[in-house]
């Protein structure tokens, strides 16, 4: 393997319930590619992002290699992967303020109470949100609520990006405004993504060809997170 | 490499284990082995039947067992189906809203305190007789009737039913989503049929599979309850649990032998009873499967929704009546029969007893306090132990049923026996102990549903943003859950307060609470005083849920997600 490799690298990925396989994969994606996975609920596109993420439940086995910028992370905790995600839902904090949500985010390296809360209103004034720190999340619009999601996950410095359908649960105007704003910073910040849909038209917006799920027979039906 | 990250968790699943397993063992080698005469600290070196001839030959017995099976079937059917009318007369109207209001608090209330209140109610010089007389009845003077403490079990069964109602209704409740009721209430009334008949042939045969376990847990305590008997209960002879546990109090330490065969026999008892309630339910299931589909969309509506109605109301003046009547008898200085109001009141009996109650209070907060934070551990432990293994809920999770049906005379007598053996008896810890076995099952079913509920996929955000499992723990899923944690210690000291026999057997008669107090008070007949201490005893769990609906609204005052959520 390269040493200079860079960005997501799913090498010879299966994973299997009860012995049977329900993914089997090779993928690699370049830091600032996002690529999309495709196929009808039940056919693994969220087991294949909890498989990345180190949150599968135990039931599945999981085999093959996961490289993230040349390291291999698949036996590492969910902490230490660097792998950040956005759901369908937004899932701010409802008892952390915006300011609370986004410091949750934030490194500890980064250190003493005035730089963090600069670093954070930094943030929220560049995604036009500047002035929402101490609000509660609840008193947000979608949209506003949705990007803050964002910041977290970005503010935590990860080196991939997982999308798990979160454009979906958006009215189509804003799931475009938002989509493009994801897809901006993810190419700014020269991250791999990889966005979990139902929407060949979400999919044909991207570069890469779409991966598609679910041939390989009978669905998973335990959830995967 | 994982494993060892969650030792601490498997430490507490194991405690939690011990803490529901080792009373039962404890319970089955300490009254098992007496009930045959084996307990060499009592000189009991041979295994006999001789304890066994002895407790048939106690007078009364049969009569005794008699009565316990009364009182137990009587109040199961009557609360199941009280409770049965009321969900099919009310459910998804805006009168199903103040029902609940109405009985959700009465769920707090200890059985103790309601029993003094209904027996100041219905006594013949309590208000019931007070309000109608002299001018319906004629009587200047209290009639010389047995109401309270009536041979039959009435009294006792109209006292546990009132409360059995409140808690069958809300585990009902809780219970309506997973049955999908209101949309199969909602197609059955499109189909034609009315809102009992829709109720009782579409809903009630999926509700009560859910409501088994609970009905059951009724019935055994129907039929082994002992604070509630020895208020409401017949004396002469009372009803099973309270003649075993005169024989464990007797100082004749011979007598506990006899007891112990008594304390087996009450668990013959109670599991007789669960056979024949089960063989009842195949019966009416069996019996009920033509009724079903036969077309009919009426039963008895008209008939059973003024039932229901008047249950309701009826149930709301009895508590109502009882608090009054407590009330009124903790400040009055006099209160003459027939009139409805006492001739002076002053607050010289609270003044006077407060002064001697506070160290019963404070033990009893001590106590709950201490019962509660550990099964508060335990019941996390387990919970988290769940999630961060990704396991299912267990069967093992079924013994948390345990102490809730066995009866406590039971198993109790056996712990008891081996405290006094480990010279473990009569000190704040044991009794903190003996609780926990009664709090733990409570605050893990009031917890787990929330919990396990609660969207996974917070935690995975935030690890996701690197924080350790324990920060995800503590930061994230705490805080979100501190309204379900909060509720759940309030049911758990609430239980906790109104234990009687733990407190009593464990505490060898030397560690009183307000509980054991008031009880105790009910033989001295002082009405004023028992006033005070059965206000005392419902306060305090009043107070507990008061704080856990508070403290996280002012908490979270400014966060609407956790309020509304």
């Amino acid at each position: 393997m390269a040493e200079t490799e860079r960005g997501l690298v799913l090498d010879g990925l299966t994973i299997s319930l009860h012995g049977r396989k329900l993914v089997e994969l090779s993928l690699g994606i370049a830091p600032g590619e996002v690529v999309a996975v495709m196929g009808p609920s039940g056919s693994g596109k969220s087991t294949l992002l909890a498989a990345i993420c180190g949150t599968l439940d135990p039931a599945f086995e999981l085999s093959g290699e996961i490289r993230l910028d040349g390291r291999r992370i698949e036996a590492l905790p969910p902490e230490a992967r660097r792998v950040g995600i956005l759901f369908q839902d937004d899932l701010l904090f409802p008892h952390l303020s915006v300011g609370g949500n986004l410091g949750f985010g934030l490194p500890a390296s980064l250190k003493g109470r005035a730089a963090r809360r600069a670093r954070i209103e930094e943030a929220l004034r560049a995604a036009d949100l500047g002035g929402l720190a101490d609000r509660d999340p609840e008193t947000l619009s979608g949209g506003q609520r949705a990007r803050i999601s964002l910041l977290r996950a970005l503010l935590c410095e990860p080196r991939a990006l997982l999308l798990d359908e979160p454009f979906s649960r958006l009215d189509t105007e804003l799931r475009a405004r938002f989509r493009g704003f994801v897809l901006d910073e993810l190419h700014k910040r020269r991250l791999p993504g990889l966005l979990a849909t139902h929407d060949p038209v979400e999919a044909a917006l991207l570069d890469a060809e779409p991966i598609r799920l679910g041939s390989l027979g009978p669905r998973a039906s335990s959830p995967a997170l | 490499m994982r494993q060892g990250r969650h030792l601490v968790l498997r430490i507490g699943v194991l405690l939690t284990l011990i803490v529901l397993v080792s009373p039962i063992i404890a319970g089955l080698g300490g009254t098992l082995l007496p009930a045959f005469g084996y307990w060499p600290a009592l000189g009991g070196l041979a295994l006999t039947l001789a304890p066994w001839r002895e407790l048939w030959a106690l007078p009364g017995l049969a009569r005794s067992v008699e009565v316990s099976l009364f009182v137990g079937f009587a109040t199961t059917i009557l609360s199941l189906g009280s409770v049965v009318m009321l969900m099919a007369a009310f459910m998804g109207t805006r009168g199903f809203a103040l029902v609940r209001r109405l009985l959700s608090p009465l769920l707090s209330v200890p059985h103790v305190a309601l029993a003094f209140g209904l027996a100041f109610t219905i006594a013949p010089s309590g208000l019931v007789f007070r309000v109608i007389s002299p001018w319906a009845t004629g009587y200047t003077q209290p009639p010389d009737i047995l109401i309270v403490n009536d041979p039959y079990g009435l009294s006792l069964t109209v006292g546990l039913v009132v409360k059995e109602i409140a808690f069958l209704f809300l585990t009902t409740l809780a219970a309506l989503p997973q049955a999908d009721a209101l949309r199969s209430f909602a197609v059955a009334r499109s189909l034609g049929y009315r809102r009992v008949a829709a109720f009782v042939k579409v809903v009630m045969p999926r509700l009560y599979p859910q409501l088994r376990l609970p009905v059951l847990a009724v019935l055994a305590y129907g039929l082994s309850v002992v604070d509630v008997a020895l208020l409401l209960g017949p004396t002469t002879p009372p009803t099973l649990a309270v003649a075993v546990l005169r024989l464990a109090n007797d100082p004749d330490l011979a007598q506990h032998f006899v007891a112990s065969a008594g304390a087996v026999l009450q668990l013959g008892l109670v599991l007789f009873g669960i056979m024949v309630w089960l063989g009842l339910e195949r019966l009416v299931a069996t019996a009920s499967r033509h009724w079903m589909v036969a077309g009919g969309r009426e039963c008895a509506e008209a008939a059973l929704r003024a039932g229901a109605m008047g249950l309701a109301g009826l149930i709301a003046l009895l508590v109502l009546a009882a608090f009054i009547s407590l009330v009124l008898w903790s400040i009055a200085s006099a209160w003459r029969f027939p009139d409805l109001w006492p001739e002076a009141i002053s607050p010289a009996i609270w003044r006077a007893e407060l002064a001697d109650a506070l160290p019963l209070i404070s033990r009893t907060l001590a106590v709950g306090a201490g019962a509660v934070a550990a099964a508060l551990l335990l019941t996390l432990a387990c919970l988290e132990n769940e999630t961060r293994r990704g396991l299912r809920p267990t069967r093992a999770l079924n013994l948390l049923y345990v102490p809730l049906i066995a009866p406590q005379i039971t198993f109790l007598a056996g712990t008891t026996s081996l405290m006094i053996a480990l010279h473990l008896d009569g000190n704040g810890l044991a009794v903190t102990l003996a609780h926990l076995v009664f709090v733990l099952p409570y605050v893990f079913l009031s917890l787990s549903g929330p919990w396990r509920a609660h969207d996974p996929r917070f935690r995975i955000t935030a690890l996701l943003l690197g924080a350790s499992a324990w920060r995800a723990f503590f930061a994230v899923r705490l805080p979100m859950m501190s309204s379900a944690i909060l509720v759940a210690a309030a049911v758990g000291f609430a239980v906790s307060v109104g234990q009687y026999l733990p407190t009593l057997l464990v505490g060898a008669g030397r560690f009183t609470t307000v509980t054991t107090e008031a009880v105790a008070l009910a033989s001295g007949g002082d009405r004023r005083v028992i006033g005070v201490y059965a206000l005392l005893q419902a306060a305090l769990p009043f107070l507990g849920f008061s704080l856990a609906l508070m403290l996280p609204a002012f908490a979270f005052r400014h966060r609407k997600g956790l309020r509304d959520g």
